[in-house]
């Protein structure tokens, strides 16, 4: 009974009113995942479960037996940066920095759901193939991730620059 | 939380079997449940783990297309069937929760989640569907995102799903096993009116597993769409909703018409009073309204939600001059 979480297995608890995010923060030791709201309003504890963004408060750690979670300590390897992260720093999408890392991997997962063509409620044409990842569209996408300190327009832009021009030029092929 | 142990179903009948134990709940995504268990609203024994079951989402020989009740709601939202036939039910799910929620809930978990009463969260408040005869604090309480129309003195909340109010326009069909065997039933009739027991939300008998939802062929439901409004632009739940599906004849009247409203009652509202009002006439702004305020005669508002009788009515008309506009 495993969970591979940033590579490494991990056993499942065995108590399982544990989850995902007190599996990460408190038997782990990985902070970077934070408990906002624990309630699935303020999107701080995104993390990656097979690529896909989720909520690790509202999931139950027994529930991700078998899978692979990422958290943003294994979002790039070796201590390295993301481009994303690099994005981040230079557009200052953050003030405090409480959201950031939740901010971030739900940006990466969001990027994967857009080259699927998987379309948000902003999108215009639900039979469109490719997703044009505008401002617009980017807000609503990340609208699950609150910031406090209202750095929404420097994270935006920070994820513009990393995933919204590449998925533009695709579109236009 | 309160304690409780968790099995994985590895199929519909293990599952029926585990769910039949007292104090047994289902969980898909744990969105909803997780949530009310850490608020002690929900204290389950055991946990009975369903998304490990059917999750396809095939199209039918008839035309109509099968959901498997563990699809995300992601996954929903973002098929190319559901998308070019049946619009309204991709726009209403991606109007609702967050990314990350939908990728997470599931068919069966979104039928299922219960309301968003505040008082029904907060247990120090008197809640009739939390503590059965405990009283109700909503109906003399701050009441602005309560029901208006098929409420109760014993209840005044609002279902909350926004892909409900989709498939109840759409005529969906709700696939479920149970102990006795297997049946299915229309969507409009898997959620109850409150009524003096509103603590009994659905028609399901205790432990019955939805196994899929079905959407019938239903050719007009291409040009359908969904509302959602709103306290703020995005990841809200809805003061009022609607969905529809308009199919006007070339002489430009009402040939068929599906309408429902969200926000409005203790369950998604198939608006039948305004649909059969609009039958045979004319596709015009003057029938969408006239329909709406047929739809809202019997509307209740409450102290603070009176807002939402002509919310809806405007809401209703400006989605079905919409859906006529495209025709063009
Ligand atoms: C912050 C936040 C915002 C939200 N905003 C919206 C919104 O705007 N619009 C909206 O529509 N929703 C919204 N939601 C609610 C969300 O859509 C639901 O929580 C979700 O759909 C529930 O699905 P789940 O699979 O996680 O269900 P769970 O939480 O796992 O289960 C919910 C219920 O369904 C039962 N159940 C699950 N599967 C089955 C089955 N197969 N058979 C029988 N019973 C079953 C469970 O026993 C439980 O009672 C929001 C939620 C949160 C936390
Ligand atoms: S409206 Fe219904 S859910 Fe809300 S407090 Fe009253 S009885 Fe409870
Ligand atoms: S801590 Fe999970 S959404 Fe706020
Ligand atoms: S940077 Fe402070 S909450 Fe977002």
């Amino acid at each position: 009974m495993t969970i591979t979480i940033n590579g490494q297995q991990v056993a499942v608890p065995s108590d399982p009113r544990v989850s995902l995010l007190d599996l990460l923060r408190e038997h782990l030791h990985l902070g970077g995942s934070k408990k906002g709201c624990n309630q699935g309003a303020c999107g701080a504890c995104t993390v990656l479960a097979d690529g896909e963004r989720i909520l690790s408060c509202l999931a139950l750690a027994v529930q991700y037996e078998g899978r692979s979670v990422v958290s943003i300590e294994g979002l790039s390897p070796d201590g390295s940066l993301h481009p994303l992260q690099h994005a981040f720093i230079e557009h200052d999408g953050y003030q405090c920095g409480y959201c950031t890392p939740g901010q971030i991997c739900s940006a990466v997962g969001m990027a994967g759901e857009a080259k699927r063509g998987l379309p948000s409620a902003v999108t215009a044409d639900l039979a469109a193939d490719a997703v044009q990842l505008t401002h617009d569209e980017l807000r609503e996408r990340m609208s699950g991730n609150l910031c406090r300190c209202g750095a929404h327009n420097g994270i935006i832009a920070a994820i513009a620059d990393t995933f919204g021009r590449p998925a533009v030029a695709e579109a236009a092929e | 939380m309160t304690p409780f142990s968790f099995a994985r179903a590895d199929d519909a009948a293990a599952a029926v079997r585990m769910g039949g134990a007292p104090g047994a709940k289902y969980l898909g995504g744990g969105t909803n449940l997780v949530d009310l268990m850490r608020e002690t609203v929900e204290q389950p024994t055991s946990l009975v783990d369903v998304t490990g079951l059917g999750d396809a989402i095939e199209e039918r020989a008839d035309g109509g297309l099968l959901i498997g009740a563990a699809a995300r709601n992601t996954a929903v939202a973002g098929h190319r069937t559901v998308r070019t036939r049946y619009p309204a039910l991709s726009r209403a799910i991606l109007a609702g929760a967050s990314g990350q929620i939908r990728n997470m809930a599931t068919m069966g978990g979104n039928l299922l989640q219960r309301t968003r009463c505040t008082y029904f969260y907060d247990a120090a408040a008197r809640c009739n569907k939390r503590v059965p005869g405990a009283g109700c604090d909503a109906v003399e309480g701050f009441n602005r995102i309560h029901a208006i129309l098929g409420a109760s003195p014993a209840c005044v909340a609002t279902h909350p799903s926004d892909m409900c109010v989709a498939l109840a326009a759409l005529d969906a069909v709700v696939h479920l096993q149970g102990g006795a065997g297997t049946r299915s039933l229309p969507l409009v009739d898997l959620h109850r009116l409150p009524g003096g027991r509103p603590d009994m939300e659905t028609t399901l008998e205790p432990s019955e597993l939805i196994t899929a939802v079905e959407l019938p062929a239903l050719p007009m439901a291409a040009r359908s769409t969904y509302r959602k409004v709103r306290d703020r632009a995005s990841y809200a739940f809805a003061l009022v909703s609607v969905a529809a599906a308009l199919d006007v004849a070339a002489d430009g009247t009402v040939r068929d018409v599906r309408l429902a409203l969200g926000g409005v009652a203790h369950k998604p509202w198939r608006a039948a009073m305004a649909e059969q009002a609009l039958r045979g006439q004319p596709a015009t702004e003057a029938s969408f309204r006239a329909a709406a305020e047929a739809e809202l005669a019997d509307a209740a508002p409450l102290a603070h939600n009176a807002f939402k009788v002509e919310l809806a009515k405007r809401t209703i008309t400006a989605v079905l001059a919409e859906l006529t506009g495209d025709r063009a």
